[in-house]
């Protein structure tokens, strides 16, 4: 993509020496630039803006807000969650990734395994809710099924509209996305490097634990970031899952948000989206710089 | 490979396979068998919640306006994407990782987090320009986004824009012509990529519906969960039919037309942390 940009940059300089069509190119690119002005960049300045703002002039109030007990409880809830899924769907996934890489890279099992992950890590909302509702809901076939059989998974209540119940619900989209993140990492890996620890007199320990291990730790580290913001933004399934208390923090912007509890309050759905903003914001970056060091070796 | 290393790969590979292929089969199976379960344990299978689908208006009302919000949100990414894609490659070469990451950057910023900005944006065009769900659509062209300029990404790299665009002005061509005549036509595999995408995604949209109080599908099939949870989910499982069909033909388009891997054509690629559908 580089080699193909260079001859381009010529054939866009070459108008400029009738010195006026410069600023007609720009014209081009601005129905897209004010149009992803106005729905996307503008709605976060909104968000930005918003949360510092008051009745009567800037304030801190809205921020300040944030630290009251359901806030951080909402704050505690959903990183909870967000780090439960993501560890649990990265192990899950990168074993899943793996027992596909180590078969035939053109085999009909790979092809079938990365379409259905690519449709499935995009899988979610209130379908997905309803799909674990009929699975182990209260009148759901495994429930009922185990129930046959003596056996209650909800002798303690039902914990699949509680906080354990989505860690369960948002692996079903986690494994995949890791699958699809994970995968090219493992092809990264040479079966020349197994023969070179063995060669050395190093067995399966020696081989995971001092080449593969470190090598796609960076790798697996990145990924699992990756997961945790995917978890920590998801909004559709929590809402159609979860009934009421333990808010997550997108369950608790949406309660600020719509006036129908009565307890609309933008200013402080604003400040929480920038919370929210800021999380994610320093997990993406700490996931580009692993991407960084993983991408030295993965070719 | 030693024996015993390899028979142990190989029973490891099962186990995983198999415990993973239940794990995303059961749930989805379950759906299927709750749709056509009779009223108590132990009555027979009955189509009963699939054909009350069609006594319920507003359900029916919802299909079809978040198939004329797929409708529309596909034509506008079209138009609008495409032709600064194509003029961006060959007059602004400068700007294309400016525009590039405002593409992408849907992906990192929550749905929710959007929703909060737009808003008070929506509120305004409700109130001073017209209030009708398929307003929608200005919100699902930016969701797509990152998906959409995937697909179109993969298809124009795969042509030479360049000589074709220089050929056809040479001819005479308008820039009109040269992208929706000569250009378009042959990437026509992308463009239905990046369409097919965008219907699964806005078929499937809940977030943006819901918090602005517009009744699309999801919110729709969400609502009457409450009341026929069968009807309900036998309507989800038909659009989750439609949808994974949608994607099946998009996955073997991504095969035939384009050279990149099928991972990376034109399905969802990784990184879809603010994906609208959760």
């Amino acid at each position: 993509m580089i080699a193909a940009g260079n001859p381009d940059v010529k054939t866009a300089r070459r108008p400029q020496e009738g010195g006026r069509r410069f600023p007609l190119h720009w014209i081009g690119a601005l129905p897209f630039l004010v149009y992803v002005g106005l729905f996307l960049l503008l709605p976060t300045v909104i968000v930005v803006v918003g949360a510092f703002a008051g009745k009567d002039g800037p304030t801190l109030s809205n921020i300040t807000d944030l630290n009251q007990g359901f806030v951080v409880n909402a704050f505690v809830s959903s990183l909870l969650i967000s780090t439960a899924s993501a560890v649990v769907g990265a192990v899950a996934g990168a074993l899943l990734a793996y027992a596909v890489a180590t078969g035939n890279p053109r085999g009909v099992l790979r092809r079938v395994v990365s379409s259905a992950c690519g449709v499935l890590a995009q899988f979610g909302g209130v379908t997905l809710a309803f799909a674990f509702i009929a699975t182990i809901g209260s009148v759901g076939f495994i429930r009922l099924w185990l129930q046959d059989r003596g056996l209650d998974i909800f002798a303690n209540g039902v914990w699949l509209t509680e906080l354990p119940g989505l860690v369960l619900v948002y692996t079903y989209f986690q494994i995949p996305l890791m699958v699809l993140v994970f995968l090219p990492a493992l092809d990264g890996i040479r079966p020349q490097w197994r023969e070179a620890t063995e060669s050395l007199g190093g067995g399966t320990w020696h081989y995971w634990r001092y080449v593969a291990g470190p090598l796609l730790a960076p790798a697996f580290l990145g990924a699992t970031l990756l997961l945790f913001a995917n978890a920590f933004s998801a909004y559709a399934t929590a809402a159609a899952l979860i009934s009421q208390g333990n808010p997550i923090v997108p369950i608790a912007i949406s309660n600020f948000l719509t006036s129908e509890t009565g307890r609309s309050n933008p200013g402080l759905a604003q400040a929480l989206a920038l919370g929210m903003v800021v999380i994610v914001a320093i997990v993406m970056t700490l996931y580009a710089l692993l991407q960084r060091r993983t991408s030295r070796w993965l070719r | 490979m030693t024996r015993a290393r390899r028979l142990r790969l190989r029973v490891f590979r099962v186990i995983v396979l198999v415990l993973g292929g239940a794990f995303f089969l059961i749930p989805i199976g379950a759906m299927f068998e709750f749709s056509t379960r009779g009223n108590h344990v132990g009555a027979p299978r009955t189509l009963d919640a699939w054909t009350t689908i069609v006594t319920y208006p507003d359900l029916l009302g919802a299909i079809r306006d978040s198939l004329g919000l797929a409708a529309i949100t596909s034509v506008a990414m079209v138009v609008l994407l495409l032709p600064t894609m194509i003029w961006v490659r060959l007059r602004l070469p400068r700007l294309k990782r400016t525009i590039e990451f405002l593409c992408l950057l849907p992906l990192t910023i929550p749905a929710i987090v959007l929703v909060v900005g737009l808003s008070p944006v929506y509120r305004w065009m409700a109130i001073n320009l017209v209030d009708t769900i398929f307003l929608l659509s200005f919100a699902y062209v930016i969701l797509v986004l990152p998906f959409a300029y995937r697909a179109l990404d993969a298809g124009l790299s795969a042509i030479d824009v360049k000589t074709l665009s220089e050929a056809a002005r040479s001819l005479g061509a308008g820039w009109g012509t040269v992208m929706f005549r000569v250009i378009a036509p042959n990437m026509s595999g992308a463009l239905l990529n990046a369409c097919l995408l965008s219907v699964a995604l806005v078929l499937g949209e809940f977030t943006f519906a819901n918090l602005l109080s517009y009744l699309n599908l999801q919110v729709e099939i969400f609502q009457l969960g409450l009341a026929n949870a069968g009807t309900s989910i036998a309507v989800s499982v038909a659009s989750l039919m439609f949808a994974f069909i949608l994607l099946v033909i998009l996955s073997f388009f991504g095969r035939a037309r384009a050279r990149v891997a099928p991972e990376r054509a034109g399905l969802p690629f990784p990184g879809a942390a603010g994906g609208g559908l959760r």
